[in-house]
């Protein structure tokens, strides 16, 4: 019953999306008010009927409801809540309901916080976004029905995939489709730009804060699957270049360089055209993942269930809109003049160069991920690309990139000199030799880790730089805190944000020196690592709700203190009969002790040992850039949308 | 920029969308009728004995490495099986292959481009299937036998003759509806 009132659901959200799409898109054509106005309400109620299939899916997966193929394929009485609910959308279906489910979410807060949003924009962009929920809900409804029935219900469900019961893993796919979602809404905006032939000032402003959330959720989400990978597949890889990762880094790239983009519009009304084709290859991005993770066309472990069918709707969608969206940006984009003149030594000029790195970057990862699939399918030739190319073509991009982000936000706009920036970074570059050098003394001819840790502290430095210079700290140390409060926070988030990136290279740099140790050890005998003793104390059974397992007490001492206790274990599950490994991980400011428990014979138990220098920093770092996308969001620019202000201000004049 | 050159410019990513949605089209027909396999080409091995090697145990592992020669005469079918201790889907498939071994079914890996120190922490974290284990750290002999990437699972029946190969993680639906069957039909 509550199935097919979900089933239902979609049904209602799928003609909601269609009226949501026709009626403002056609009044906007035809500047009908009334029409135009139909847009909020029907985005509202499309939002509705999206929660309720939503909500209808999470409860036939919490009472484990097995005359849903979906829950006898996905799920077992005997998982723990948090992973029935997550095993909802952690399946194809489950997930494209999700997905449907946050682009109607971010349709209801387009209407609800767009009061201040011209007319017919907020009708266009409504519409636009109805379109995008349309075609997916019709995949839905056509190709991945999460509600269909079997009978006779089978006694439980099978799906009990031990690897994928972790935390980590049930918030990934959120996460990640709230960034991916997020770029649909930049889209649509960038979609109703073209259709309206005009982009200004305001229109920066409004997607801006659009392109900073779902930048600040889709780096939560990447980190998120990266962190996941670190700790379950525990050899200290955090990053493999797997295509569904790539997939994932592709709108990120993206997405940052229209964040970038977004604020040359907003301050200065230039690079329109270049913005909005962003904004077009964000969504893109984001949709080209999809279908490369459901089409089947790709052999990955993150794919879904493979087939050609949903990989040729996904493509018609894919087709639809992106296609779409640049036949009407080579109609209209030539129309929307240059403007707003820069010399190349600007704020603009250096957001460029952001852009251009960042896009080369980009089409490096897009062709590395799609080569070998283009030559198996032209040239019938079996390649695979891997790490060493995406590491050496990469990097080159990495260091001016690097370098330039310290600099770029001490540039003034349209016009700077090149000497005062390198005088108020002087101490930054200092920092980041004195401690390449350090690095090269202590650990020895590293140069990966030494140039990461240079890199590092330049970033962080020069954050603190930027950030010392708008609050003239130096130069009138007095006023420096009364400046520091009246600092927007776009520039706080800013500042926070490229150390955020410093940060992560800090632990990328660390991971660099990690160290390890292998061995056979019975109770009571210890080993050295990384300045640690760790001991094993002994080899124990332990009981689970769905597995049993052997645990293993490890102590780790320094200098005959105990620094931490670890249990990892071994874990054997009955139902699917699977063994999984859960290393025992102590998390600090210097590193990760990580411990692994394997195998045992004749009264000795297999340990793995990692001493990962700085590991943590890695995900601290991407959560401090998420953490700078929120500070930016909440600046009084984009609280007090512009539009609003002025009538402020024509009110207060008449007054 | 003229007019024309911008127009020109702004075509290029309309023409790319087509032109990268025209090989997707490709790719999708082509899994449809066979023609493109995402999980590489159909082994011309097949129905064939493999490809003359000899290749060195792992170190420290305890297992003894193995020839082409010691592959026929066999007392019964064996699985050959790629992989690498950096290999996702090699964990993903690894609790078959530790079942299959637990069942009795002899598995003979062959470990590909990798550390030693890594593949036994590998195989000390996760379990050990492998009857026999060899080493092939330069990856020529997976070469000759046309191994498109790891993880890789031959089937060789006792007289030697590799019945069936799959380029991709063995997953439950490929051991219940491949393998088993396999083993049945040429036990």
């Amino acid at each position: 019953m509550i199935g097919e009132l979900g089933h239902f659901a979609l049904a209602l959200a799928f003609v909601l999306a269609l009226a949501q799409t026709v009626l403002p898109l056609w009044g906007a054509a035809r500047r009908d008010g009334r029409m135009m106005a139909a847009a909020g309400p029907l985005a509202h109620g499309h939002l509705l009927a999206c929660a309720a299939a939503f909500g209808a899916l999470l409860y036939v997966f919490a009472v484990n409801d097995t005359s849903v193929v979906n829950v006898v394929q996905n799920s077992h009485s005997a998982k723990p809540m948090l992973y029935k609910l997550a095993g909802a959308w952690g399946n194809h279906e489950g997930s494209m309901v999700l997905w449907v489910l946050i682009l109607a979410l971010c349709g209801g807060a387009v209407a609800g916080f767009g009061r201040d949003l011209p007319t017919a924009l907020k009708a266009r962009v409504l519409g636009v976004l109805g379109l995008v929920a349309a075609g997916f809900l019709l995949f839905i409804l056509v190709t991945s029905n999460p509600f269909g029935r079997v009978w006779p219900p089978p006694a439980d469900g099978q799906g009990l995939n031990p690897v994928l019961q972790d935390p980590g893993l049930a918030f990934h796919p959120p996460l990640l489709y709230l960034g991916y979602v997020g770029f649909a809404v930049t889209f649509a905006f960038a979609v109703a730009a073209l259709l309206e032939g005009r982009v200004d000032a305001a229109w920066g402003r409004w997607v801006r804060p659009w392109a900073l959330a779902a930048w600040s959720f889709l780096t939560l989400g990447i980190a998120l699957g990266s962190w996941w990978a670190y700790y379950e597949l525990g050899w200290g890889g955090y990053w493999f270049w797997d295509p569904v990762e790539n997939a994932s880094l592709l709108p990120w790239l993206a997405g940052t360089a229209l964040l970038h983009s977004a604020v040359v519009v907003e301050k200065r009304e230039a690079l329109k055209v270049w913005t909005v084709l962003l904004a077009l290859l964000a969504f893109g991005f984001s949709l080209l993942g999809t279908f490369l993770v459901r089409s089947g066309v790709l052999n990955s472990v993150h794919a879904f269930a493979n087939d050609p069918e949903r990989g040729v709707f996904i493509l018609g969608l894919l087709v639809f809109y992106i296609g779409g969206a640049f036949a009407l940006f080579a109609w209209r984009g030539p129309a929307m003049a240059p403007t707003g003149m820069f010399s190349p030594l600007s704020r603009e000029g250096g957001l460029v160069l952001n852009n251009l790195l960042l896009c080369s970057a980009a089409a490096v990862v897009l062709v590395g991920t799609l080569w070998p699939m283009f030559a198996d399918l032209l040239f019938d030739q079996k390649i695979s690309v891997g790490p060493p190319f995406f590491n050496t073509a990469i990097l080159p991009l990495t260091v001016p990139l690097v370098l330039a982000m310290a600099a770029g936000p001490l540039l003034s706009w349209k016009r700077a000199r090149l000497w005062p920036v390198l005088e108020r970074l002087w101490w930054a570059a200092l920092g980041a030799a004195t401690a390449l050098l350090l690095c090269l003394f202590l650990a020895g001819w590293r140069v990966g880790p030494a140039l990461g840790f240079g890199a590092a502290i330049w970033l962080i430095l020069g954050a603190l730089a930027d950030l010392a210079d708008r609050i003239a700290l130096f130069r009138r140390p007095a006023a420096a805190w009364s400046r520091a409060g009246g600092l927007p926070r776009a520039a706080w988030g800013a500042a926070l944000a490229h150390a955020g990136l410093g940060v992560t290279l800090l632990g990328i740099a660390g991971m660099g020196l990690a160290t390890d140790h292998l061995s056979a050890m019975r109770p009571g005998q210890s080993v050295a690592l990384g300045g640690y003793q760790w001991r094993l104390d002994k080899v124990e059974d332990a009981i689970g709700p769905n597995w049993s397992a052997r645990r293993a007490t490890v102590t780790v001492l320094r200098d005959g203190a105990t620094v931490t206790v670890l249990h990892p274990e071994r874990r054997f599950f009955p139902v699917g009969r699977s063994t999984t490994t859960e290393a025992a991980i102590h998390t600090g400011l210097s590193g990760d002790l990580y411990a692994v428990l394997g195998e045992e014979q004749d009264g000795a138990a297999v340990l793995r040992l990692h001493h990962n220098l700085l590991a943590p920093w890695i995900w601290l770092g991407a959560l401090i850039m998420a953490l700078g996308g929120a500070i930016s969001l909440t600046d009084r620019r984009i609280r007090v949308a512009a539009p609003a202000s002025k009538r402020a201000a024509a009110l207060a004049a008449k007054a | 920029m003229s007019l024309t050159s911008r127009r020109a410019l702004m075509l290029a990513p309309l023409g790319l969308a087509v032109a990268g949605g025209a090989g997707f089209y490709g790719m999708l027909r082509g899994i449809g009728t066979g023609s493109y396999d995402p999980r590489g080409v159909p082994s011309v091995l097949i129905g064939r004995t493999p490809p003359d090697f000899a290749l060195p145990p792992l170190p420290d592992s305890g297992k003894s490495g193995f020839a082409a020669a010691e592959l026929r005469d066999l007392p019964g079918p064996v699985l050959v099986n790629y992989w690498a201790s950096w290999c996702v889907p090699c964990i993903i498939e690894h609790p078959q292959l530790m079942r299959l071994s637990r069942e009795g079914v002899p598995i003979w890996g062959i470990n590909y481009k990798d550390k030693p120190r890594d593949a036994g922490a590998f195989l000390a974290r996760h379990g050990d299937p492998f009857a026999r284990l060899a080493m092939d750290e330069p990856g020529r002999v997976a070469i000759d036998w046309g191994v498109y990437g790891v993880p890789e699972t031959y089937f060789i029946d006792r007289q030697g003759i590799i019945r069936w190969r799959w380029a991709g993680p063995v997953t439950p639906e490929v051991l219940d509806g491949d393998i088993r069957p396999l083993l049945r039909r040429y036990a």
